[in-house]
């Protein structure tokens, strides 16, 4: 079963594409790009469409998705951590 | 099952400049603000007549006047629509939209209500509405090669499923339709934030990838001019925001999936400027949905692939608009406002040629005349675009 969804193996994050997914849960994702899974734990509730990192980030690091940047981190993200509105920012507006 | 488009037709209603539409509607359409009530009691007059009231046309000048008449006008002109009635508080711009619908060659007439008032308007208007109406009810289907059929898209309330399901969706089916001389259309031009690079590569020449850019950079100093913060909460919206989405460029990267993989961008077109040709236009647009949509439908685009995450449960008055979704949470509590569920793409049951095949599936239904969720529950949403203050 898929618990969440990452386009690109090179991207720093997945999205969760299943509906309550708890803390500790352990969860598989499929990477579509590559066609492979890979397993992360949750490190808190996460609701379905919303992000986790995959790959641990530092405040400023950029955040990659779709191979592509989508802005950078505010706080640190450790992997199997919501990744949302209150650890990103963008880099544009 | 796969869908063979060589030999896919659809049953549309081909008009007298050769366009070829999908609904058969008469349309009552006002000038102005103070024309809505007349056109909606002519619509209550007249069974299957469809007003479509809006809140400007007063007062404004130079290039958003313009852009006023030519999305009147598009609008009056889509292929979808059999004959137009256009009342007008005066005569001289009730004529100006009316001779532009007439040019396509299908019936249009005007009627200004100043020297006559509501009631003797809404009695000539519903003589030649009625006759109208008679009139479109005797004109047939005929079988129309795909090529006839113009695509358009723009997607609404997404999320984070919108750039992993159905907006690829729509790409798929987008890089099927190209080939075959389809007439294709996307747009929202800051949404586009983050990925503008993306689309500039995807540009057919440098003459049209220069234009883009001066597009996509006229549109960065509007919101860099008016913007009081990171536009949190406008864009991405609080729908988005809530279905997971973090930032414009995010957005952006997800919406960027509707032009799929191969179709090249051969064109742009101003706000409502109608495709001279076949191929993929970007249409410098709002993001706001209905905007958009509106300015696809004035352009003379026939279907439209509505892809959304959270659901946004927009319509339009005169273009279908099909609902793609792959959000499975959506498909259990909204089903009722989408076309083509493709939440299997999350659950990897279909793959993306499967998920494309389907929504090609319902295109050509749609095409053929089944009522969209967003027809059957009747939305008919029509929001023009302004472009400043009135004088």
């Amino acid at each position: 079963m898929i618990h969440f969804v990452v386009h690109d193996e090179g991207d720093s994050v997945g999205v969760v594409v299943v509906e309550g997914v708890k803390a500790s849960q352990k969860l598989t994702g499929w990477i579509m790009d590559q066609d492979r899974e890979i397993k992360v734990r949750a490190q808190s509730e996460i609701p379905i469409g919303h992000k986790l990192a995959i790959r641990a980030l530092a405040a400023n690091d950029t955040v990659i998705k779709y191979g592509v940047d989508i802005g950078r981190a505010v706080a640190p993200i450790k992997v199997g951590e919501h990744a949302h509105v209150h650890n990103i920012k963008t880099k544009r507006w | 099952m796969s869908i063979d488009l060589k030999k896919a037709t659809f049953r549309g209603y081909k008009r007298e400049n050769g366009r070829v539409g999908v609904r058969n509607h008469v349309v009552i359409l006002p000038v102005d603000d103070l024309s809505n009530a007349c056109c909606e009691a002519v619509a209550n007059n007249v069974k299957g007549a469809l007003p479509i009231p809006h809140p400007y046309g007063r007062l404004q000048f130079g290039a958003d006047l313009e852009l006023h008449f030519r999305t009147l006008i598009g609008t009056g002109a889509n292929p979808n629509v059999a004959a137009v009635v256009v009342i007008g508080i005066e005569d001289g711009w009730a004529k100006r939209v009316a001779d532009g619908i007439g040019e396509t060659g299908k019936p249009a007439s005007f009627f200004g209500i100043e020297g006559h008032g509501d009631l003797e308007t809404i009695r000539r208007a519903s003589h030649k509405a009625k006759e109208y109406v008679q009139w479109a009810s005797e004109l047939h289907r005929e079988e129309r090669p795909l090529a006839d059929l113009w695509v358009s898209t723009k997607c609404g309330e997404s999320d984070t499923t919108s750039g992993i399901g159905a907006n690829p969706c729509v790409g798929n089916a987008f890089d099927k339709l190209y080939p075959h001389g389809a007439t294709l259309v996307f747009g929202e031009t800051t949404e586009l934030t983050g990925g503008e690079q993306l689309v500039a590569a995807r540009c057919r020449t440098p003459a049209v990838r220069e234009r883009f850019m001066a597009m996509f950079n006229r549109y960065q100093e509007v919101v860099n001019r008016h913007k009081t913060s990171d536009l949190m909460d406008s864009q991405p919206t609080k729908g988005n925001i809530a279905g997971g989405l973090t930032t414009i460029e995010e957005k952006a990267l997800g919406n960027i999936q509707k032009i799929g993989k191969k179709c090249m961008v051969d064109g742009v077109l101003d706000k409502a400027e109608v495709p001279t040709g076949p191929g993929l236009w970007f249409m410098d647009s709002s993001s706001a949905a209905a905007e958009m949509v509106t300015l696809c439908a004035a352009s003379g685009y026939v279907v439209h692939f509505f892809p959304t995450g959270q659901c946004n449960v927009i319509g339009n008055p005169i273009l279908p608009v099909i609902k793609i979704c792959a959000n499975p949470r959506t498909v259990r509590l909204m089903a009722e406002h989408l076309d083509v569920d493709v939440s299997g793409i999350t659950r990897r049951e279909i793959n993306m040629d499967q998920a494309g095949d389907k929504l090609l599936e319902m295109m050509l239904r749609t095409a053929d005349g089944r009522l969209t969720a967003a027809e059957a529950l009747g939305h008919r949403e029509f929001v023009l675009t302004r472009l400043y203050e009135s004088a």
